[in-house]
């Protein structure tokens, strides 16, 4: 399920853009001065984006039910497998979560304990798929925002919905980015982990 | 995950297990890719502009099928007071707006009764009847969106004025410019939603050749591109008539 999230996740972003792309107004700004533009055309050019709406809404439009059928099957394996008990964030884990970060900036050197996920993993995981929901969400308002016009009242309206669409999936750009990086940090055998669902000590028999 | 500790001379046991599921990692990635592949290299609907793959097609239909199914008559599009109404109307397309066009007296609506005559309807016909007006937030597909002022007759009403009642059991209406250049396929459904107008004013005045003057079509319900401008005929048909967008690889239903 994790695994499939890549390639969905990446369609779906990419026919985002595609979407995007035929108005693309959004821009952070401080004052008058232009911060990020969303999307420089070199980036458009880059990934082959200009023209191509109706390509990225049939796309899109087909693969959300992927993503989603994907997203559900996890929430519902998570609920019953008990595992969401190392996922959601515990009281003590928004505390915990800063020392966790310091301890990976180098600043502090001992972790502090944890079971499967440590406390900033709890929050990051938890709140990827809230955001996740939030996509579903947002989505739903600006694709028919008159049969569910309360979804969209609730979101705001239909020109906030699209932006909320809009900055959620870059919050998936950066957690990317982060995951990716704590990835290769952490090492071959946290990495097969992720693929086989175990990770291995070795141990002599006397120590057990 | 579990966490198994496990003595040194069981390792090579392990060592396969990793190798059996990182197999698994590669040929479940080797499937999806060749999925993707495959997608990529069907037949291509609606070629005109690209078009897109026709499963995908398909898949733009199922969710037609889905969303004509929750899709109710009595949701409203959300109103505005006039005065949230933009001055400046966005002009996104001329497509089908020749020169053909001279003046009102000239230009008549052919309507194509089912049994294959044709109605000729001036437009004064059409002032007569009764006058909606809907001020709502215009929706273009590109991701713009901006609120209008619109004024005409409901279409419904116009049905019925013109004794178009078995007309209406059709399942579509067709549209098309005096050209024939532009054209769209609606619904019935959403055809005869409250709020979908045949529009002769724009912002309490008469519209302009622009705004697709003297007559088009204003349908909340669906995306700009379905709001035909300068109507020339209108007919009825229970398959889909021939629509310029969804030819061109966009969605036909275009329902919001």
């Amino acid at each position: 399920m994790h695994w499939i999230n890549f390639p969905l996740l990446t369609i779906m972003i990419w026919s985002g853009v595609l979407i995007y792309w035929a108005n693309d107004v959004y821009e952070l700004r401080i004052g008058d001065v232009v911060i990020l533009n969303f999307f420089p055309d070199w980036m458009y050019d880059l990934f082959n984006i200009p023209y191509k709406l109706s390509k990225g809404m049939a796309y899109h439009f087909v693969f959300m039910w992927l993503f989603m059928l994907n997203g559900l099957i996890y929430i519902i394996y998570t609920v019953l497998s008990g595992e969401w008990r190392y996922l959601l964030p515990q009281r003590k884990s928004f505390a915990e979560s800063w020392q966790v970060i310091r301890y990976d900036l180098g600043l502090i050197k001992q972790l502090p304990p944890q079971s499967k996920y440590n406390a900033a993993q709890r929050i990051a995981y938890s709140m990827i798929i809230f955001m996740s929901m939030g996509s579903m969400l947002t989505g739903l308002a600006i694709y028919k925002p008159v049969q569910f016009q309360w979804l969209t009242n609730l979101c705001g309206g239909y020109e906030a919905a699209r932006a909320e669409h809009f900055f959620l999936t870059i919050g998936y750009v950066l957690f990317f980015f982060v995951h990716l990086f704590q990835v290769i940090r952490a090492g071959w055998n946290n990495f097969r982990a992720m693929v086989t669902g175990y990770e291995i000590e070795t141990s002599n028999e006397d120590s057990k | 995950m579990k966490k198994i500790t496990i003595p040194e001379n069981e390792l090579p046991k392990y060592s396969r297990r990793t190798w059996i599921a990182m197999i698994q990692l590669a040929l479940f990635s080797g499937i999806g890719y060749a999925g993707w592949r495959w997608l990529r290299k069907q037949p291509l609907d609606g070629g005109l502009l690209g078009g897109i793959p026709a499963p995908l097609r398909k898949g733009l239909e199922t969710n037609e099928d889905l969303f004509t199914r929750y899709y109710d008559q009595g949701r409203l599009v959300k109103e505005y007071p006039k005065s949230k109404a933009a001055t400046d109307v966005r002009i996104n397309g001329k497509i089908g707006q020749d020169n053909s066009f001279v003046s009102e007296d000239s230009w008549s609506l052919s309507v194509q009764k089912a049994n294959g005559d044709f109605l000729e309807i001036k437009l004064p016909e059409i002032k007569r009847l009764t006058k909606t007006e809907v001020i709502f937030n215009f929706k273009c597909i590109e991701g713009w969106s901006q609120i209008s002022w619109w004024g005409g007759v409901r279409m419904s009403e116009f049905l019925k004025a013109f004794s178009l009642e078995k007309e209406s059991m059709f399942k579509y209406i067709g549209m098309s410019t005096p050209d024939t250049e532009y054209t769209v396929g609606i619904d019935m459904l959403s055809a005869l939603h409250p709020q979908t107008i045949l529009a002769y004013e724009m912002n309490g005045q008469p519209l302009v050749l622009e705004h697709g003057a003297p007559l088009r079509l204003i349908i909340p319900v669906k995306y700009g591109y379905k709001s035909l401008k300068q109507i020339g005929s209108i007919y009825f048909s229970n398959g889909k008539p021939a629509d310029y967008w969804a030819v061109r690889g966009y969605d036909y239903y275009a329902g919001l």
